[in-house]
């Protein structure tokens, strides 16, 4: 490994990767008194590699793009009703890029990089790192690559870099996603000389050493990485990206057991617990700073397949949306956190997700089913992901009870996490499951063009409606202020309201407890934001 | 002497076989899980054709009987693949796991056997009377509690209500760092550094996971000693050497108590086995980075090279194990030749 794990060169700062900055690990010291300006956070997940490009990194990795790199541009930060900060995506700030133009046509982005900006090692940043760096995303396949399609951004040949500070991204058709999608953790700025120096034959893009190497020019660096246990973050002193992060160390450690991290937070010898169910949320607001953000562009939904022959009947399915107790699941799924999906009064604006119109009523239900060609019931087995069972078990089990009501029999069968992901959004051949899809980039066209397009990944129903791909196709590009954009989208809604391949439930909420720290900002990507943490 | 070292060998010649099966079968069952990595590891937003890309990536696009031929040809040169849960290489990762969990059982059995034997002793001396009662109370609360409860009941009461445990943190408390790795036992590594400091911070974190694991495995043994205990004391040469008037301290440890460890090393060697693969729930409560967590976790995400890497690994410790239990049965029972087999 490249870390510096050596004990004693930790101890005593003295490997150039620690420096004078190692002062704050004493070996004796308590805790809580470990030094002012290191923050401790715990959560459940694993961080499998510090690579987001590499083919098998998981989410909870993507937070090392976030932190250790920076990209050509960001989101501003907005402060939300209860006082907390969240991303705000209606604001594009300049990272790297000291400012940019767009070209009359909509095609070419012109970025001016920061003269000042440099990577850890000193080194400047230029636009050919940026060129390197976002090659590198689009050429390695998987899921950056994917993504950086969603913005336009499919090919080598649409970056140029113009001279050391210049950096041109070229597009096919202009469209409002592409400098968003330059925002996300995706399209980070690796430091290409050294990159480059790793590189072999078989290993074009110098995976192996990037995956266990921060050298970017973020806000912080890897220092430690003990996979399955630790990851601890050093401040980067030389970060141009914005104002320097108050932690001066941030230690991640991974514990797995949720009784454990609550415990652990509860007694304030660490200072964040991340995504903390809902449970925990409700119960520890009070004793410690709980925030809890409803997810941008997120619904937990009812998935009915079209393949299955009883959901192919408009009857059935409006049926089985009266039949859904939204109130008592909202309350024991998600203990009131996040915001209600139902009852909905009529579609006014393009805000996305909404409450559907529809509301808890069996008598309804009931008048649905006697019209359908299956009055008399059914069966259908009930699929659930093992790995959310939290808000997910009591969820189907509540709704298993309502249909039970109307003659539909619902077994309950619970899928574990590898297969999960196959049956529900691969095969897509689950017919009656929960699904959970949130979209990166806030647009209502976006989630519809994942979740409601025939054959794409989040549509686990297989729902296909050529008004619906149309309007899809037509409002993907368009920017949100033309005219047409709200009435096409309106339209999505409508449509959606009335097929119906996903009932909506609630807008999920991400939830953070804090003791001792300040500092957290909500992001869309959902994990760590380290950028603004301190101690206090 | 000779002949013995002869036998180990002939029995470590034997193993090859099952060694050689299990590799076959351990890569045959992790190819019979239902899950499909391709689609788990391509990440949440993948579509079907970067779901391929990352097919071909890890080479499950070739026919079965050509993944078997590079995996037996890897493994051949101490090669046991890449995890993709996290990321590292399996033989790394089993290195540094395993001994957090060999380190963790050792010391939980160490504890048990340490109140279990004398206890069955005394409980099989005294039969009816109140030690054997108490015996009886304390092993049964201790296997009818699941470790998962018992550890976390631990951390509430000594962590969280007295503060008297540290954080339950894994191995170490992040503000120390690892003593440099030996034998990867933190205590031994910390001991042969000179390293008080850093022993007692590692003792530290163990005693509340070990605990939870000593209560759950003092049945098995203590029940099994008393058992045998009694069986002994009450068999002929028992009577003989009474009559014979030896003192009542050389009939107890000197005969019975001899003849009695047959069985409860057999019973040991079971209980060692069973834990090192049964302290998941544990190592999950006290973020014990052990091997059985990494374990579950890969079979979740039907993470190939570590689940196969796993399996070889307990089949290689089983091995071991039943071999030094055999040599052990020979120590103390001579009658048993362990080496005219």
């Amino acid at each position: 490994m490249g870390l510096d794990t050596s004990r004693r060169g930790f101890l005593k700062g003295g490997s150039v990767a620690l420096g004078a900055a190692a002062l704050p690990f004493l070996k004796f010291m308590p805790a809580q008194a470990a030094g002012d300006d290191v923050v401790v956070v715990v959560m459940g997940q694993t961080i499998n590699s510090l690579d987001l490009h590499r083919t098998g990194t998981n989410r909870p990795s993507y937070q090392v793009a976030v932190n250790c790199y920076d990209r050509l541009v960001s989101f501003g930060t907005k402060t939300m009703p209860d006082g907390s900060l969240s991303y705000d995506y209606s604001t594009i700030v300049p990272e790297l890029a000291q400012s940019w133009t767009v070209s009359e046509d909509g095609k070419v982005i012109t970025f001016k990089l920061k003269p000042e900006a440099v990577f850890q090692d000193g080194s400047k940043v230029t636009a050919e790192d940026v060129k390197w760096s976002f090659d590198r995303a689009v050429s390695v396949g998987g899921f950056p690559t994917t993504q950086m399609a969603a913005g336009g951004l499919l090919r080598p040949d649409q970056f140029a870099a113009v001279d050391e500070e210049t950096f041109t991204v070229t597009l096919d058709k202009p469209s409002k996603l592409a400098l968003p999608d330059l925002a996300v953790p995706v399209p980070f700025v690796l430091n290409s000389k050294i990159a480059k120096q790793h590189v072999t034959d078989a290993d074009p893009w110098a995976m192996e050493y990037v995956h266990k190497n921060t050298i970017g020019s973020g806000a912080y660096k890897v220092v430690r990485w003990d996979p399955g246990q630790q990851l601890v973050y050093e401040r980067n002193d030389k970060w141009t990206g914005g104002p320097l992060p108050g932690a001066k160390r941030v230690v991640l450690r991974e514990v797995p057991s949720q009784a454990t991290r609550r415990a652990l937070i509860e007694r304030g010898d660490v200072q964040m617990s991340w995504n903390i169910p809902n449970k925990d949320a409700s119960e520890l607001d009070g004793k410690v700073e709980v925030y809890s953000t409803p997810i941008e562009n997120a619904i937990y939904v009812v998935s009915l397949n079209y393949n299955f022959e009883p959901f192919q009947d408009p009857d059935v399915r409006k049926a089985v949306a009266y039949a859904i107790p939204y109130e008592e699941i909202f309350k024991t799924a998600a203990y009131g956190r996040g915001v209600p999906m139902w009852g909905g009064s009529g579609i006014e604006t393009i805000d996305w997700p909404q409450p559907s119109p529809y509301v808890f009523d069996l008598d309804k239900a009931r008048e649905h089913l006697e019209k359908s060609a299956f009055a008399g019931g059914f069966d259908v087995p009930f699929s659930i992901d093992l790995g959310q069972s939290d808000w997910m078990e009591p969820t189907a089990l509540l709704i298993q009870e309502q249909l039970a009501k109307l003659g539909i029999t619902s077994t309950i069968d619970k899928i574990p996490g590898a297969n999960w992901r196959t049956a529900s959004l691969v095969e897509k051949r689950l017919p009656l499951a929960l699904e959970t899809f949130g979209g990166w980039l806030n647009y209502p066209c976006y989630y519809f063009f994942w979740a409601y397009q025939e054959g794409h990944l989040f549509n686990s129903s297989n729902y296909a409606n050529p008004e619906i791909e149309q309007l899809v196709g037509e409002t993907l590009d368009l920017p949100v202020e033309h005219p047409d954009y709200a009435p096409k989208v309106k339209r999505m809604f409508e449509i959606a309201f009335e097929d119906l391949p996903r009932i909506p439930l609630f807008q999920p909420a991400l939830s953070v407890a804090m003791n001792g720290a300040t500092g957290y900002e909500y992001w869309f990507h959902r994990e760590l934001d380290a950028r603004k943490l301190a101690k206090g | 002497m000779n002949r013995r070292l002869r036998a180990v060998l002939s029995r470590l010649a034997q193993a090859l076989p099952v060694i050689l099966g299990v590799v076959l079968v351990s890569f045959l069952l992790t190819r019979a899980l239902p899950g499909d990595p391709a689609a788990y590891f391509a990440g949440d937003a993948a579509d079907a054709a970067s779901i391929e890309e990352t097919r071909v990536k890890l080479g499950l696009d070739r026919s079965m009987p050509e993944q078997f031929g590079l995996y037996v040809l890897q493994l051949a040169q101490g090669d046991l693949g890449q995890s993709l849960t996290t990321g590292q290489p399996v033989v790394e990762e089993l290195a540094r796991r395993l001994p957090a969990s060999l380190e963790l059982t050792l010391v939980a059995l160490l504890v048990s056997c340490g109140i279990a034997v004398p206890l069955g002793v005394l409980a099989a001396t005294r039969p009816g009377s109140w030690i054997d009662h108490a015996c009886r109370l304390l092993v049964t609360a201790g296997v009818s509690l699941p470790t998962f409860f018992t550890g976390v009941a631990l951390i509430y009461v000594f962590y969280y209500l007295t503060g008297w445990a540290p954080s339950p943190l894994g191995r170490l408390d992040f503000i120390y760092l690892e003593p440099p790795s030996v034998t990867g036992f933190f205590l031994i590594d910390a001991a042969l550094a000179g390293d008080a400091e850093t022993w007692f911070a590692a003792l530290r974190q163990l005693i509340l996971p070990a605990a939870t694991l000593a209560l759950f495995t003092l049945a098995p043994i203590a029940r099994m000693t008393r058992a045998a205990m009694l069986s002994a004391l009450s068999s002929d040469y028992i009577r003989t050497a009474r009559a014979a008037g030896l003192t009542s301290r050389k009939i107890l440890f000197g005969y019975a108590f001899r003849n009695a460890l047959l069985p409860v090393v057999t019973t040991l060697g079971m209980v060692f086995s069973f834990t090192l693969g049964a302290n998941v729930l544990v190592e999950k409560v006290f973020a014990w980075p052990g091997i059985g967590s990494y374990a579950v976790e890969a079979l979740v995400a039907s993470d190939y090279a570590a689940v196969q890497g796993f399996v070889l690994c307990m089949a290689l410790l089983f091995v071991a194990l039943n071999l030094v239990i055999d040599l052990a049965y020979s120590m103390i029972d001579p009658r048993i030749g362990f080496d005219s087999k």
